[in-house]
């Protein structure tokens, strides 16, 4: 496919990776800020193919991941208890809620749609007028308009049965988030490319001028990548600190300005909790109070006690890139993709299954019986 | 979850009495309806960046190619300046911290 494979030739990748090896003279942390960015450098084995003194540190940046425990029994809460069509994007589906997940509730016969876009969400009330319908509106700055327009579009059909479920979560605010840790020490960033093509480029200048980091705003394909931790390390090896554009075919500086319009439209910006992490001062979006009608939260005023994480499970410092996953002593033993322990390990974007599905890394620990 | 895959528009129409513009999209053979409501500047023939049914970017056609490019920029830049654009490389690990 066109603007897709070429991005993938292996005889540029060797380019990459032979002039990364040239230039690399000292160690360096660079954190991958996107789950999606994890996924592809894990899968696409680029890990093992950097220098030894590159660090890749994988980010909080999987929406799925750090969706707070409460906000899924919120949901399983709706679909069980109060017969609402409870309608998500797939990858939610597994995460461990506190008592179980959205999959084995549906399992247990609650209305539970697998979708690929809000819009569907919005179809379904349509089609459905005697029935609750709610959107499970998770994701970063790239997918809050989308979730932004199913609104506008229930509004504009008059429906009184849709309203969105909102956990959506903040890229530049859990930069700082990161930075501000004592714990963790990065030395540059790989900024997500899809969240600033929809914000654009202008809210990293002040983060690299605070913290004195690179960030380096990347695509997902292989060469995106290694040119995107090329020029990081270039930056880090010269002594600077700039805003990057390695994306520039799809990301403009001022990102995409009516997204923008939209977001701001129906979202206003909220302190959130990051699960395993910690709350982060306006690192989130909620539904505005012109919008209420159409959020789940005040529409259903579903109150549950904040119930406590499993012990077991590592994620928070695993998303601050202080653990890698296989550090984690349940890591491929107890938890698994098939029965996760923790989020990181359900989503293909969280760190601990990307390891687990493509690094050989449980193979090499169990022997030959290792999946 | 920020998954987003380029695709070409084959043909733009309307929904919604005429306030919702449309697209029919061809990702390598696949044709996908996708909204053009953030993006109604794109025209038949351009490739969009395609999100959970949201076109949200046109490709720039001559960034797309500098991925191919940049290296031989830099390398033309090293070679011209050997040891000059990295004197890192001369030196021996650790010892030119630098800043
Ligand atoms: S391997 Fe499982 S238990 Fe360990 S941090 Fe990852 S998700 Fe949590």
């Amino acid at each position: 496919m066109k603007y897709l494979n070429e991005y993938r030739d292996p005889e540029q990748a060797r380019q990459y990776l032979d002039q990364i090896h040239r230039i690399t003279t000292r160690p360096w942390a660079i954190m991958e800020v996107c789950g999606g960015q994890t996924h592809s450098l894990v899968k696409n084995g680029i890990l093992n193919l950097l220098p030894e003194k590159i660090t890749m540190v994988h980010g909080p940046g999987c929406p799925v991941c750090v969706t707070p425990l409460n906000l899924i029994d919120k949901a399983i809460y709706l679909a069980e208890e109060k017969g609402v069509v409870l309608c998500s994007f797939g990858d939610m589906l597994r995460v461990p809620g506190s008592e179980k997940s959205l999959l084995e509730a549906k399992a247990n016969g609650a209305d539970i749609r697998v979708l690929y876009s809000p819009l569907e969400a919005v179809r379904i009330a349509q089609e459905n007028p005697g029935k609750q319908v709610v959107f499970f509106a998770v994701g970063f700055e790239t997918t809050a308009p989308a979730n932004a327009l199913s609104v506008i579009h229930a509004r504009r059909l008059g429906l009184k049965n849709y309203a969105i479920l909102a956990s959506h979560v903040l890229v530049p605010p859990a930069i700082e988030a990161v930075m501000s840790d004592p714990d963790s020490k990065i030395d540059g960033f790989l900024a997500a490319g899809h969240v600033c093509t929809i914000m654009g480029i202008e809210a990293y200048h002040p983060l690299a001028e605070r913290f004195k980091v690179p960030l380096v705003v990347t695509g997902f394909e292989p060469l995106d990548l290694l040119q995107g931790i090329l020029m990081t390390v270039r930056q880090l090896e010269n002594g600077e600190a700039r805003v990057e554009n390695q994306y520039a075919r799809i990301v403009r500086r001022e990102g995409n300005v009516r997204s923008r319009q939209v977001i701001e439209e129906v979202f206003e910006v909220s302190d959130r909790l990051w699960r395993g992490m910690a709350v982060i001062p306006r690192s989130g979006y909620e539904v505005r109070e012109t919008f209420a009608e159409f959020d789940a939260k005040r529409k259903f005023d579903v109150r549950i006690p904040e119930a406590p994480e499993n012990p077991d499970c590592i994620a928070g410092q695993i998303m601050k890139g202080i653990k890698k996953p296989f550090e984690c002593p349940n890591f491929g033993t107890q938890c698994t993709p098939v029965n996760p322990l923790g989020a990181p390990m359900v989503s293909s974007e969280g760190a601990c299954a990307a390891y687990y599905h493509f690094s050989g890394m449980v193979e090499q620990m169990n022997g030959e019986e290792g999946r | 979850m920020c998954l987003a895959i380029p695709g070409q528009i084959q043909e733009k129409y309307m929904i919604m009495d005429g306030k919702v513009p449309m697209a029919k999209v061809n990702f390598g053979g696949i044709i996908k309806e996708v909204s053009l409501e953030m993006l109604p500047e794109a025209r038949e023939e351009d490739y969009v960046l395609v999100h959970v049914g949201f076109a949200i970017s046109i490709v720039d056609e001559v960034e797309a190619m500098k991925v191919f490019e940049y290296l031989k920029e830099i390398g033309e830049l090293t070679d011209l300046n050997p040891g000059e654009e990295f004197p890192e490389l001369q030196q021996d690990d650790g010892k030119d911290s630098g800043e």
